[in-house]
């Protein structure tokens, strides 16, 4: 299905400068044909041979977010007009049409007297990867869903289409389970005004859908559960020091069947909540230690004959939670913990390479593409990793395609995601933390790496973008020395 | 795709202290607790104080402490402040001075009492006095019989910002004034401009600002942005110490004052580009004395920070004029000598405005020669403890700033590194020791503005803080993590988007999205 707009009302004259678009689209054209456009008369259409009409949810709401954003500061009431003209974006889909009026949106610039113009410019996009994430983690932090919603804005604005929701871990469990309610009223921070209510959870799903941002929740498990086991007794391992328990937990006990029930039914639940026909399962880090020193699970171990590996334990729960997956119609995204432990998976679930320094990710691509699996790519993105300088440089020159492989193998690779983890990270550093740092692995996943192969050439342009959501009321922090027209005014 | 392997989890405990930062240096603990309701929790000037209603300061506090902290039907906190004078609103200024020695005291009747010798030590106190004050389960507002002696362990403990790299709108200066007093900090060293932007509007150089700042009028500080910082400063025993660079770093001035800068030269003919501050035209002098001139008077601090750090000498070498100069001056080949010849110009026209200066250690480093007040600036990493350990010797007193390069991020919790220095570790007898005033916490501006500054500043700076004003002994890095903690949570709750320490939760998280 395809979808036409029509931007009403350009005038024609001429002048300068061009507005920088970022990420750079695949290819563009602009001429220095400028044209003025007087907010007064500025409107979007729905064209007459769209299948995509008024009515359209995601579309109404646009037109009138970008009106705003390409206008800022615009009161009603402001003279001026004549000369018709117009601007027309076509796309496949809604979501593209999405992509092209934020496009759209960057070609608009200010002169110093205030008046908007914009270039005679013909561009054609398109993402080089499809999975363009931020993960957010809200487990190690609780953050506002103010802080989650404006994360989502500035996703939107430089194109990343998948906000990776790491919504428990060890320290706090905020997802309030309808099915399991003591797993947040035991488990979160504080279990009122710690966690995240269905309503919540809708709330930033909706948001996210309306800015073409698909939300992938993740319940990591066997390892990174502690604070599940606070409401949910029996759940984790009871560790045990020689022959008596320690008082201290590990993973989620592998060897009871109230495991898997309790895993099938919050899993039912979540798939319900969250739309996405993906799940992120985990699996990553699970430390053998605690399974190792209960007599049960070692009893276990022999039954089925694992002998002493315990890679093979994990190996079965995992196996284990993805089919539940399946049933349920979703399809599973792990860490590659879970491929490097020669675990049986179906197929089509994709693998999020996440380890580096001291591995060499690039070798896992080969090696997991290799075995014809789909992968993801975050290890050279772990942005919450700070150092002093411009370490955006970094992220920028990461060749995502660059490892042995064939054609078909490099197809596997569906994309990449920018992590924020956060131990060190809330919501009084997120924002500045996030962008632009994360803005230049955008370029990277979106743009043509031919084009986007210069750091110098992106810097001026980097800087520009910042200057703009700087504007757009996101807290960006600066590249280097420099200022943008409209300060962030602080507190 | 946590911090690889980390299996303990440090989970913020109680702390015997409470949430006390900085640890004050004696402390007495109670069990008994005293309830405060909102209704009638009042500051009182006690008879004995010297302060009077006018006082400015304690008028102001009382105000913003009720705000702060809360009020109780029968609990009074009597504030007294003794020396006679202190309390000249118009004219008081914070100084170096140590002694401000604020005692505070709960005692069993529902009434507390704090004595300082001067009201900079009473707002220390009326600060501590709200961090005694936590709530019990039933949210009700508590404090325990405590009593406390404290003062600092060093005079000077300051912030410096960068406001020419990124300018800095007022309202970020002013909330950190605010941090800075809960913090106890007591000088904001203003590092005002440099090389990228002249944001400082001169009365007597308006071109300088016209022509070298980032934008003349919405990236300047005008004199009325200037006393708003100086007074808001002022309010909260804050002292602030303008810092003009010169001669190098001072690309920006050219912009606005032609014949400033040394023009370089490539081969024999001027390459367009300028370098330091031009040291053999008497031009140069005439401006530095009318613009010192404007400073004393500005600034009514006691001190100015002249700078004279990094000079590149590359574009005097280049410049025929200088090479001349050097010759007739019989300087030979040493440009260093050409630098301590500005700088020693500079200090005398200083000195003529009755302020003592402060210098970077390369001042000190090249021989030049410093009246005995001079306040010299430690800064270069690597050989600090020599550095300390010279300028010292030389009998001139320091500051310490080397270790506590707060723009240098990097992961993880890097505030127990800067809680981790002993400014004093150098070798040295007692009366060198003496000497180190104090130090401070840089922010330098490559990377910094409105944007990212107060999370990268607090509460990172809060462990400069503690090494700055609690006893030596003070160095249980976990008793610091709890009560930094919740001295963390208590600035979050003030408003100011302290970034966490570790994997934690406060009880009113930020709310400023």
């Amino acid at each position: 299905s395809k979808t036409y707009i029509f931007f009403g009302q350009l005038c024609c004259n001429c002048l300068h400068a061009v507005g920088g678009v970022w990420p750079m689209p695949q290819i563009s054209a602009s001429s220095p044909e400028q044209y003025p456009l007087n907010p007064e008369a500025f409107y979007f259409e729905y064209g007459r041979q769209s299948e995509a009409q008024p009515g359209c949810s995601v579309l109404d709401a646009a037109f009138k977010r970008y009106f705003s954003l390409i206008f800022p500061d615009y009161f009603p009431g402001d003279n001026l007009s004549v000369c018709a003209g117009q601007a027309s974006l076509k796309a496949e889909t809604v979501w593209g049409a999405l992509r092209g009026l934020e496009t759209f949106s960057q070609l608009v610039y200010q002169d110093d007297f205030g008046s908007f113009f914009v270039n005679k410019t013909d561009i054609e996009d398109f993402p080089r990867f499809q999975f363009r994430g931020i993960l957010l983690d809200t487990s190690r932090h609780y953050l506002p869903v103010q802080a989650i919603l404006k994360t989502l804005d500035a996703m939107a604005y430089s194109k990343f289409n998948v906000f990776h929701w790491h919504i428990v871990d060890d320290p706090s469990f905020p997802y309030q389970s309808q099915t399991f309610p003591d797993l947040s009223a035991k488990g979160a921070f504080h279990p009122m005004t710690h966690i995240y209510t269905q309503t919540d959870v809708q709330r930033v799903i909706s948001y996210a859908r309306l800015r073409g941002i698909r939300v992938l929740p993740e319940f990591d498990s066997p390892g990174h559960t502690q604070s599940w086991g606070k409401g949910q007794s029996d759940l984790l391992t009871p560790c045990y020091k020689g022959g008596t328990p320690s008082g201290a937990f590990g993973p989620v006990n592998p060897t009871l069947p109230s495991t898997y029930q309790f895993i099938a039914r919050l899993f039912k639940e979540v798939s319900s909540v969250f739309p996405d026909s993906y799940i992120h399962l985990g699996g990553d880090e699970v430390n053998f230690f605690c399974w190792k020193s209960n007599p049960d699970v070692r009893a276990f171990m022999q039954k089925m004959g694992f002998g002493t590996d315990f890679t093979k334990l994990e190996a079965f729960y995992m196996e284990s939670i993805v089919n539940i997956t399946s049933t349920l119609n979703k399809t599973a995204i792990v860490w590659q913990d879970v491929f490097d432990y020669h675990e049986r998976i179906p197929e089509d679930t994709v693998l999020h390479i996440w380890k580096g320094v001291p591995y060499d990710y690039t070798k896992e691509l080969s090696r997991i593409t290799k075995a014809g699996k789909r992968v993801v790519l975050a290890a050279p993105w772990y942005i919450n990793h700070i150092a002093y300088g411009q370490d955006w440089r970094k992220s920028y020159t990461v060749q995502p395609l660059n490892f042995s492989g064939t054609e078909e193998q490099k197809k596997l690779v569906i994309g990449g995601e920018v992590c924020m983890w956060g131990e060190y990270v809330d919501a009084t550093n997120l924002t500045p933390r996030l962008w632009p740092r994360a803005s230049a692995a955008a370029e990277r996943l979106w743009s043509d790496e031919k084009q986007t192969s210069s750091v110098e050439k992106a810097f001026p342009r980097l800087q520009d973008f910042r200057c703009k959501l700087l504007r757009r009321g996101i807290q960006a922090e600066p590249l280097y020395v420099g200022h943008c027209r409209h300060e962030y005014q602080g507190i | 795709m946590n911090d690889n392997g980390l299996c303990v989890e440090l989970v913020a405990q109680s702390s015997r202290y409470g949430s006390l930062w900085p640890l004050p240096q004696k402390v007495q603990l109670s069990d008994v607790s005293f309830k405060l309701t909102t209704s009638s929790f009042r500051i009182v000037d006690a008879k004995e104080s010297s302060a009077g209603p006018s006082c400015k300061h304690l008028t102001f506090l009382n105000f913003s402490c009720h705000c702060v902290i809360f009020s109780t039907s029968t609990f009074v906190l009597w504030a007294t402040s003794f020396e006679g004078n202190e309390c000249d609103a118009f004219r008081d200024q914070p100084t170096r001075d140590k002694q401000h020695s604020p005692s505070l005291s709960v005692p069993v009747q529902p009434f507390a009492v704090l004595k300082a010798p001067k009201v900079w030590g009473a707002l220390h106190g009326l600060e501590t006095f709200s961090q005694l004050v936590y709530k019990d389960e039933f949210g009700t507002k508590n404090i325990n019989q405590t009593t406390i002696s404290d003062f600092p362990r060093f005079a000077h403990r300051g912030i410096l910002l960068d406001s020419s790299r990124h300018f800095l709108p007022i309202k970020v200066i002013l909330a950190n004034l605010e941090t800075m007093a809960m913090n106890k900090f007591n000088v904001f060293h203003w590092h005002i401009v440099d090389d990228q932007s002249f944001p400082y509007l001169s009365r007597t150089f308006p071109q300088l600002s016209q022509k070298g700042a980032y934008h003349p009028y919405t990236h300047v500080y005008t004199p009325a942005d200037v006393k708003m910082v100086i007074e808001f400063a002022r309010l909260r025993g804050i002292r602030v110490v303008p810092e003009y660079d010169t001669p190098g770093h001072t690309q920006s001035w050219g912009k606005g004052q032609a014949d400033l800068l040394t023009p370089c030269y490539a081969g024999s003919k001027p390459s367009g580009a300028f370098g330091p501050v031009n040291p053999i035209l008497n031009t140069t002098y005439d401006f530095m004395t009318q613009f010192f001139k404007e400073i004393s008077t500005v600034f009514p601090d006691a001190y100015i920070h002249l700078g004279g750090d990094e000079v590149d000498f590359t574009c005097w070498k280049s410049n025929p004029d200088i090479q001349k100069f050097m010759e007739q001056q019989g300087f030979g080949q040493d440009y260093s000598k050409l630098e301590s010849f500005y700088i020693q110009k500079l200090l005398n026209i200083v000195s003529t405005t009755n302020k003592g200066y402060m210098i970077w250690q390369e001042v000190f480093d090249n021989g030049v020669k410093l009246k005995p007040d001079t306040v010299v600036h430690v800064w270069i990493g690597g050989a600090t403890d020599e550095e300390m350990h010279k300028v010292t010797g030389a009998g001139y007193t320091t500051i310490l700033s080397a270790p506590w390069y707060l723009d240098y991020i990097s992961y993880g919790q890097d505030w127990q590194k800067y809680y981790k220095v002993e400014p004093l570790s150098f070798n040295g007898t007692e009366e060198q020791k003496k000497l180190v005033i104090g130090g401070e916490a840089c922010l330098w501006g490559e990377y910094v503005d409105a944007t990212n500054l107060t999370p990268r500043l607090w509460p990172r700076a809060s462990a400069v803080a503690e090494r700055l004003w609690s006893a030596k002994d003070v160095t249980d890095i976990s008793d610091a993590f709890n009560r930094l903690s919740a001295h963390r949570c208590r600035m979050v709750e003030r408003d100011i988007p302290a970034e966490p320490l570790f994997s934690s939760y406060c009880p009113h998280e930020y709310k400023g999205v």
